[in-house]
Order: structure tokens, then sequence, then C-alpha cells
């Protein structure tokens, strides 16, 4: 399996994914963001980091980045999509993925591990976990407060569309959501970075039972 | 050269959307003998030089505010 890792000016978790690709046992494949072209990948990665430096919202610029335009394709034909982080804000911005990431209520920068609970196993990203399973994940993010409206809210809620739920909110999020996905539930967006922790060598790599998942959870 | 326009541009957080830096500002002020503060809400003001405002209102829709979380309003103002 091959798995993309998208690179705009200001991604910095690009390598950190793109290691963890190889860590999981697929092919790992950069996709710089000026080149329209996913490179046939069977899945893609938007990592982590402060894309075209957080100007204006986050992810607001990278969303019009060369590569989002066949990345949309993709994602609208059912192929996996995982945003980390920035990545998710991104996919937020591009209406792959409801709702937005507001400032930290706090109002302070959240550099920790949280433990966060799987809620559903629906997806490629998750289907290789169990329900209420656990996992302690790394965040770091000023704006990760997941914010929807009340009715988008219920309707993610309803469809059983939140993937991962804070065990204790760092950061103020609605209904304490750490993540979401699409209508189509191939698109997953996640605050907490998985990457971040797969490889025993940093400490940990429950990270990989989360990107392992798309092995089985697209059916490639 | 063409002639060009000022446009002033102001997006700032719904009504009910959580304003933190506001929140933050209005701690501030009383702490500085400034009494009397109810509310205080922080957006973000852009000025552009444009040919034609014929445009302003997609630039806005698009890429200047998000709709899910902020409302714009425009003007030319030169």
């Amino acid at each position: 399996m091959r798995i993309g890792v998208t690179v705009f000016p200001g991604s910095n978790c690009d390598r950190d994914a793109l290691y963890a690709v190889e860590r999981m046992g697929a092919e790992p494949v950069g996709l710089w963001h000026a080149e329209a072209d996913l490179k046939g990948v069977d899945a893609v990665i938007v990592p982590g980091g402060f894309s075209y430096g957080d100007y204006l919202r986050p992810g607001a610029i990278a969303r019009f980045a060369g590569v989002m335009g066949p990345l949309e394709e993709f994602a609208n034909e059912g192929g996996p999509v995982l945003g980390v982080c920035n990545g998710f804000q991104v996919l937020c911005e591009a209406h792959l993925l409801p709702g937005a990431l507001l400032q930290n209520t706090h109002m302070r920068f959240v550099c920790d591990r949280v433990r966060v609970r799987v809620e559903t196993t629906g997806t490629p990203w998750t289907a290789g976990g169990e329900v209420g399973e656990e996992l302690t994940l790394p965040v770091a993010h000023n704006e990760g407060n997941y914010f929807a409206d009340a009715e988008t809210l219920a309707r993610l809620e309803d469809e059983d569309r939140v993937v991962l739920r804070y065990v204790e909110n760092p950061n103020g999020s609605a209904n304490d959501i750490a993540g979401v996905c699409s209508e189509g539930r191939n698109v997953v967006g996640v605050m907490p970075h998985p990457e971040r922790v797969s490889d025993p060598a940093l400490g940990s790599d429950e990270g990989l039972k989360i990107l392992r998942s798309v092995l089985v959870g697209a059916g490639v | 050269m063409a002639d060009s326009l000022k446009v002033r541009v102001l997006v700032r957080p719904k009504e009910g959307i959580l304003d933190p830096q506001g929140e933050a500002v209005r701690g501030a002020l009383p702490a500085l003998g400034f009494g009397g503060v109810k509310t205080v809400h922080i957006g973000r003001l852009i000025e552009m030089e444009v040919e034609s405002a014929d445009e302003v209102d997609a630039m806005c829709r698009r890429l200047l505010s998000n709709p899910t979380i902020e409302e714009y309003e425009w003007e030319v103002v030169s």
C-alpha cells in the first residue's frame, strides 16, 4: 500500500508521518503542495504543522494549494484521508469535514499527552481498534477547540461520526471531540498526533493503532 | 496605471462563538482601572487595494472569512 503525505510550506510533521508510514509497513510518498498529483497513492495523510504560517486562519491558505484539487476528488470518491492537527484544520477549511477549530478556550498553546477514547471503528483510520479503547496520544496546538453548530453536533453524534473523544478535554472542544469523520466516513480529522507515538523509541507506538487501521479499513 | 480602490474588510467571530482574545482583554481593562467594560470582541481588519470591487464579496466568502465561525462586512473607503 502506498500512502501519500502532503507537504505544504510550514508543514513540520510531514517527516514524522512519512516515518510512521514506513513503520506501519506501507510505502511513504511525499506529495508536494504545488503539484496537482497524488501519484497513485491508496491513502493520504495531511500532516501537522503551520501551513502558510497559519496566516489568516490555520489551514485557510493551504486549502487552495495545487495538491488539494486532486485530494478533494480522491476524498469524494471514497479514498481514505487522515488530517492530523493542522491537517484537520486544512480539511475543515476545505469543507471535507464539518466544523472549524477555534483557539483553545484557555488561550494557551497546549503541548501534552492526553487520553482519548476510540468512539467508532467505522472509519478506515480506526477499523483496527475497539470502541471504548483508550489511547494516550500527544497533542500540540493553539487552535484545537472543535466547534460546530448545535445541529451539526447533533448530526455527528447521531451518525456515529465522532471518531475520538478526549477523556479530559485539553482545549474546550465541543462534546470533548478530538476527531470526526466525513459523511462518507473515509475522511477523518484528529487533533492528537498518532505519528508522534509510532516507535517505542519515542516512548510508545500506540499511534500505529490508528495509522495501521488503514491497511485493514481501506480494504486495499 | 489603473485607478485603485481601497477596500476595508472587517471579519469577526459570529455572535455566540467563543472569543478568548476578547475575554482576555475584557479581563485586563478593569485591572488597569477602566471600569464599565461589559463585552470585548476582537476581529480582524483587512485592507486591500483593488482595481474593482466586483469580486470583494466572493473573496470574503471563499478565503477572507470562514462562514462556519465568522461574519464579515466590507466597504470601499477611497
